[in-house]
């Protein structure tokens, strides 16, 4: 995609394709020899994950879509005949329904090693800001795709975040009619959600065309956070990197078919195979797994205009970073002290799941859920408004090795190699 | 020019997604009270949402009139059969005490609060911990306003009319 390209056409067709729509080009030099360092782990290999991730919902999902009816009336009833009448419905569901979770692991993972390892600095913060964009489409999709079902689930879920909107002073309310088409969640809503729920995989699609373009003019990050130096430094991305994402690949898709097989409903909430109903709230109403770490941030502020604040600046904030930390250093490995504080920024992204997922009264060993909330939530603000800041300025960070060759291949074989 | 074009142009695309004419179309429901005893409390849908119609104890009234005003989160009526500056004392919630009639919708972020739950003997909303008293108003947590009082009339001592 950028620098000198080195494709050479090898046929006539070939060279007459070239010269009209050089698609075979852009293919060979984004994924044949696209240089890549070549001291990439297995963290590295999310991406090629994430992309099988969003091939299997948007398959499954065109899928799904032949046999589901939008309509309150009729969805719950039509989705119930996915898994009982349609052929091998139940596991295209199935594989549907957890793909939505394993894509959120994955992203997940992804994005906790760029965080890592410093790939959201300086040549790659349009890199990051693209996943950011990329993550809020994702959370929007999957919000979407959960009401289809209509179950209590998906209604009162559908309540509760349209009517974050309603925090919004003077025009708010206005807003959450407008996002509903009628004075309450209802057909109108469904219908909506479900257009947009087929729509925004496919911006996804090309929201990640744009990530991966990005991607491809500084190169890859790499766990040393070093740049590359010289071709030594690199291996062809075919077929070094096409192997070990395969092989990577293969085991997430074990772990993934190990949850569609044998406990499909593992992500899953019961009362979402109860029928949505309008007038009675389930008594624990908690969302997906992946937004929980939200959620309590929600519910761990007092009040409404302030809670849905806080918990939209959480997401906000992550556009920022590439400004926030002013390390020179990217990768953890050389930061003794941003190591420290970014496993205790795990812990508490892990502990807010954990409290988002209990009720709000809930207490372990005598402590109140919500104060644990109130602190993780702190020091998710503090992580990164105050502590990166500050951090990269007093830290002295390890010695950087010479090149990604010298620290992988020792200095005598990276002589040799030059 | 090209900006008010824009906007014109855009307008439809927007505006199909309020609600459309038959969703405005208020519809009423009439309730028969006659069989509420005191201490109960029936829900019946209006408008897509529940309605809370609770005949309260004569307990429940005077704890609720106890209340000092200005001790309340919020001190508006919110009653759409009141003045919009009418106050959340206790008779300015009602037409008749005994009869409390509410949109059952959490302020906070719109859940169906649980009836005699809570500190206050009125709601507790499970979804975030508001609690209302026994008239509907907000005492804690973090839903800012007091439960609705919908549009509604007397058609005789034992039915009503909302909407
Ligand atoms: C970014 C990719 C996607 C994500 C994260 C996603 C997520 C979800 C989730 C969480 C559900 C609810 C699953 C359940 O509990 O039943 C769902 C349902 C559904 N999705 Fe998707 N989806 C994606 C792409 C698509 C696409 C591309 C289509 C169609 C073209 C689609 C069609 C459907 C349909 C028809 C349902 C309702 C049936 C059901 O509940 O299983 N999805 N989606
Ligand atoms: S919706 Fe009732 S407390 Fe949040």
């Amino acid at each position: 995609m950028s620098g000198p390209s080195t494709y050479t056409p090898k046929s006539g067709f070939e060279k007459w394709i070239d010269q009209r729509l050089p698609l075979p080009r852009l293919m060979h030099d984004t994924m044949q020899t696209f240089p890549t360092p070549r001291n990439l782990n297995i963290w590295y290999t999310f991406g090629g994950i994430l992309t099988f991730c969003l091939g299997v919902q948007i398959l499954t999902g065109i899928v799904l879509a032949m046999h589901y009816v939008a309509n309150a009336g009729l969805a719950f009833d039509s989705v119930e005949a996915i898994m009982r009448d349609v052929n091998y419905g139940w596991l295209i569901r199935y594989i549907h329904s957890n793909g939505a979770s394993m894509f959120f692991l994955a992203v997940y993972i992804h994005m906790f090693r760029g965080l890592y390892y410093g790939s959201y600095k300086a040549p790659r913060e349009l890199i990051w800001i693209i996943g950011v964009l990329i993550y809020l489409l994702m959370m929007a999709t999957a919000f979407f795709g959960y009401v289809l079902p209509w179950g209590q689930m998906s209604f009162w879920g559908a309540t509760v975040i349209t009517n974050l909107f309603s925090a919004i002073p003077v025009v708010g309310s206005h807003i959450a009619t407008w996002l509903w088409g009628d004075f309450a969640v209802g057909d109108a809503t469904l219908n909506r959600f479900f257009s947009l729920h087929y729509l925004l995989p496919f911006i996804i699609a090309g929201v990640v065309g744009l990530h991966i373009w990005a991607l491809h003019v500084p190169g890859n990050n790499n766990p040393l956070g070093i740049d590359v130096k010289s071709p030594q430094d690199t291996v062809p991305f075919h077929p070094y990197y096409t192997v070990k994402d395969a092989f990577y690949l293969c085991l997430f898709v074990v772990v993934f078919a190990t949850f569609v097989f044998y406990a499909p409903n593992f992500f899953g909430n019961p009362d979402n195979y109860q029928q949505a109903n309008p007038l009675v709230t389930p008594p624990d109403i908690v969302p997906e797994w992946y937004l929980l770490p939200f959620y309590a941030m929600l519910r761990s502020i007092p009040n409404k205009l302030m809670g849905v604040i806080v918990m939209g600046g959480a997401i906000v904030t992550l556009f920022f970073l590439p400004w926030l930390d002013t390390s020179r250093v990217r990768s953890c490995r050389f930061r003794p002290l941003m190591k420290q504080f970014f496993w205790a920024f795990a812990v508490a992204c892990v502990i807010l799941g954990y409290c988002g997922a209990q009720s709000v009264d809930a207490t372990v060993a005598g402590i109140p859920l919500l104060w644990v909330a109130r602190l993780a939530t702190l020091y998710y603000f503090l992580f990164f408004w105050i502590l990166m800041p500050i951090i990269g300025l007093i830290e002295t960070p390890k010695k950087l090795p010479a090149s990604i060759a010298q620290s992988v291949l020792g200095d005598t074989a990276a002589a040799a190699a030059e | 020019m090209a900006a008010v074009g824009a906007a014109a142009a855009a307008w439809p695309f927007i505006d199909q997604m309020n609600p459309s004419a038959a969703a405005l179309a208020l519809s009423t429901v009439e309730v028969d009270l006659a069989p509420v005893a005191a201490g109960q409390q029936i829900v019946v849908k209006w408008r897509g949402h529940p309605l809370f119609i609770r005949h309260r104890t004569p307990a429940e009234i005077d704890s609720a009139k106890k209340v000092d005003v200005a001790t309340l989160p919020d001190p508006l009526a919110r009653n759409a059969n009141k003045p919009d500056s009418a106050s959340a004392a206790d008779e300015d919630r009602v037409i008749k005490p005994e009869w409390l009639v509410l949109i059952g919708v959490c302020t906070h972020l719109g859940c169906t609060p649980t009836g005699f739950e809570g500190d206050y003997g009125g709601w507790l909303c499970h979804c975030h911990g508001s609690q209302y008293d026994t008239s509907g108003r907000i005492r804690k947590g973090p839903a800012p306003e007091n439960l609705a009082v919908p549009p509604y009339a007397f058609l005789t001592d034992t039915r009503v009319k909302v909407g």
